[in-house]
């Protein structure tokens, strides 16, 4: 008697099948391919759809802006910090681009372009950032979970929500995007083991950008590929090209279309590159050399897009221009919305605490307020007798 | 009127009914952890729940606490009301970041957009025998958690009011039940179930004179027979039940202490850092003028919870109270 014929081993032996509703087998195979799924400058490109690649294209050029505005505020000191996605920014809109407006999107701290590019304000989404709140929209309001600053939490309350909302009939898929150094923590192995024995409708995204922080690929993980974690899961994985906002877009799709029929959960790779440092106060000169930079930016997903459109008489000038046009407009306003001092209240640090405040909070207020009106009080007084 | 003959039952059975009758009132309650489904709980907390509501409701889920919690907080993203079992103190831990970084603070960083009512059982403290990782009290962390509502039973119709208050809350609620009481029992009914305050309100327990033991789950028999034991020193020691640790009712636990001028804090966990620590120096802030001694404490000692077979020298005692108490006769 072999292992898998005793009493209890192996999937046959399960106790209770699960219900009719989260399916377990699906058509997709399980192991990547070994090289990551390309369409721009491949045959495959003939199918694009020209529209679908234009609005791609207006959302890369808004997006490099976006990057660009938000980096040049930290210099300003308008934003504490910004993590850029310079380089990546394919994945962003792609991740954003493949969602109904029903679904549900769970960002890392790194993604306030894909919030943008799914239709946040930009203001709001920097509010993290800036430092006035610590997120700046309701969540329930855009479908967009708040920016994760501890890495691969983020994952399992997509895998949460998406399995709530399939117990209530509704139609709604979570996607899920961490890092390749998420990838390491314990909840992106939790999370991805939850997904696919519920079959929760949910994508995960991980953005394969290199280093975490100064740490390469692989001293990240010993694996052929991150897509290949899908498999022991019992999910597919996917390993992808995340300059090619085609290639980008039709894989999330494929893994939205799947998740919403009922086929579970897929893990995609998407392989890029973090063009910028990790932050404003990372120095990347430290752990990586200009050659591996100017190689990547060789393959800049604006450009590949750009260029294949161009090549295929699907965008002229006067496209590009309007595309610039309307990522300008949108800088400005991006400008404008954080150079405008936040107004805080100070009495706001008690009001979300509980839903009802306790004692301690009363009592910790009123000190508050006594020490802003004393404040407050010192500054009229200040001003009586030195008006100018 | 009707008239419901109350009959002996377990504080395990008050828990078990308090979360059928959330279950079968609001269909968004969902029970989940590790062995809650099929077995019941390795405590049969949750038994016959699967059975009526469906694997839909009562949920075996993969082993794993931090997936547990974070996916609890995704069901309470989406409307669900998630009671999570952590099945043991010790096994919580993993659950930690999930409970910290996101549980405890989803309201104040969405200000109030997203509450989050999830239920946090975890079986908590000592006295059961159970091997390391299986005894453990750790209110220490959860009070010191802005965010968290911690509230612990002591008695049977407090299993069932406070974890059906709890269930209610709009807020995330660690709710420790003390293990070594879950057989304890009291005549209840499950069809006409005692009022009791809610969450926030601490009761007491024995009036008294001569002063105040506060304390809280495990350790409020131990106090009660303290306090009997007491008499035959002349002691008339009123007994204090906190319920609730966060919020915690410094009203109560102030008037007591102003009736009778000395107090002693009692707590299974280690004393250094521990509630009854903070509890002590609340007490001393409004009450200094009332105290004819200083507030003492009778806690576990700072060490890692024993093994079972000295557990009895760690947990604090009759005697050990009763000690404690003999030295609040105060000399300069």
């Amino acid at each position: 008697m072999t292992v898998q014929e005793l009493p209890g081993a192996g999937a046959s032996h399960r106790s209770t099948p699960p219900p009719a509703w989260r399916p377990r087998t699906d058509a997709a195979p399980l192991l990547p391919d070994p090289e990551p799924y390309r369409v721009l400058g491949t045959p495959a490109a003939d199918r694009l759809d020209p529209e679908l690649m234009r609005r791609c294209y207006a959302e890369l050029v808004r997006g490099r802006r976006y990057n660009a505005q938000a980096t040049a505020l930290t210099r300003q000191g308008r934003l504490a910090v910004y993590p850029s996605t310079v380089g990546q920014e394919a994945c962003e809109i792609a991740a954003a681009l493949v969602l109904e407006e029903q679904d549900w999107l769970f960002p890392s701290y790194r993604d306030t372009l894909a919030a943008v590019a799914r239709g946040l304000d930009p203001v709001q989404a920097l509010t993290l950032l800036r430092g006035d709140w610590h997120t700046g929209y309701d969540p329930r309001e855009h479908r967009i979970a708040p920016l994760s600053t501890p890495l691969a939490t983020q994952l399992p309350h997509a895998v949460g929500l998406a399995h709530a909302a399939r117990l209530r009939g509704d139609d709604v898929v979570a996607l899920a995007m961490v890092g390749d150094g998420g990838t390491s923590e314990g909840d992106f192995h939790e999370a991805m083991n939850f997904a696919a024995v519920w079959q929760a409708p949910v994508v995960f995204l991980v953005q394969n950008n290199g280093f975490a922080i100064s740490v390469p690929l692989a001293k990240q993980t010993a694996a052929p590929t991150l897509a290949h974690k899908a498999v022991g899961y019992g999910m597919p994985g996917r390993l992808v090209d995340g300059n090619d906002i085609a290639a980008m877009h039709e894989v999330l799709s494929e893994a939205v279309r799947r998740a919403r029929s009922g086929g579970g959960p897929t893990m995609i790779e998407a392989v890029t590159y973090r063009i910028e440092a990790h932050t404003n106060a990372d120095d990347a000169t430290r752990y990586r050399g200009d050659a591996e930079v100017a190689a990547w930016k060789a393959h800049d997903p604006v450009d590949l897009l750009e260029r294949e459109l161009t090549a295929r008489g699907l965008l002229d000038e006067a496209g590009i221009q309007a595309a610039k046009d309307a990522a300008e407009t949108m800088a400005a306003a991006l400008r404008d919305g954080m150079n405008a001092e936040p107004v805080l209240d100070p009495m706001d640090l008690f009001g979300h605490v509980y839903a009802e405040q306790t004692g301690r909070l009363r009592e910790q207020a009123a000190m508050l307020r006594a020490e802003l009106d004393a404040a407050e009080q010192d500054a009229a007084e200040q001003e009586e007798e030195d008006p100018s | 009127m009707t008239t419901v003959a109350a009959k002996p039952a377990t504080m395990a059975q008050a828990l078990g009914r308090a979360m059928r009758d959330a279950m079968a009132e609001d269909p968004s309650v969902h029970v989940m952890g590790e062995d809650v489904g099929t077995l019941g709980g390795v405590f049969r907390i949750t038994d016959g729940l699967a059975k009526e509501f469906g694997e839909d409701r009562c949920t075996d889920t993969p082993l794993a606490e931090a997936g547990i919690l974070g996916a609890a907080v995704g069901m309470a993203m989406y409307g669900l009301r998630p009671v999570v079992e952590m099945q043991f103190d010790a096994f919580a831990y993993p659950a930690f970041e999930q409970l910290i970084s996101h549980v405890a603070k989803m309201r104040n960083r969405t200000r109030g957009a997203m509450p989050l009512p999830i239920t946090i059982r975890v079986p908590y403290g000592g006295g059961i025998g159970g091997v390391e990782h299986h005894s453990d009290s750790s209110e220490a962390y959860y009070v010191a958690t802005p965010g968290l509502t911690v509230v612990t039973p002591a008695t049977v119709e407090d299993a069932y009011g406070l974890l059906r208050a709890s269930i209610a809350s709009d807020d995330p609620v660690v709710f420790l039940e003390p293990k070594r009481l879950y057989w304890s029992k009291a005549d209840w009914s499950p069809e006409a179930p005692a009022a009791v305050p809610g969450i926030g309100k601490a009761l007491v327990r024995r009036s008294g004179t001569s002063a105040t033991l506060i304390t809280y789950g495990p350790s409020l028999p131990v106090c009660m027979e303290a306090a009997e034991a007491a008499r035959e020193e002349g002691w008339d020691l009123e007994v204090v039940d906190l319920r609730s640790l966060v919020p915690f009712d410094e009203e109560t636990v102030v008037a007591s202490v102003r009736r009778t001028g000395r107090a002693v804090v009692v707590h299974e966990s280690g004393g250094f850092g521990g509630p009854g620590a903070e509890i002590a120096a609340r007490v001393t802030e409004r009450c200094f003028h009332h105290l004819e001694a200083p507030v003492l404490r009778v806690t576990g000692f700072d060490i890692p919870y024993p093994p079972p077979m000295l557990e009895k020298h760690h947990l604090p005692g009759v005697d050990r109270i009763l000690d404690t108490v003999a030295r609040l006769q105060w000399e300069n």
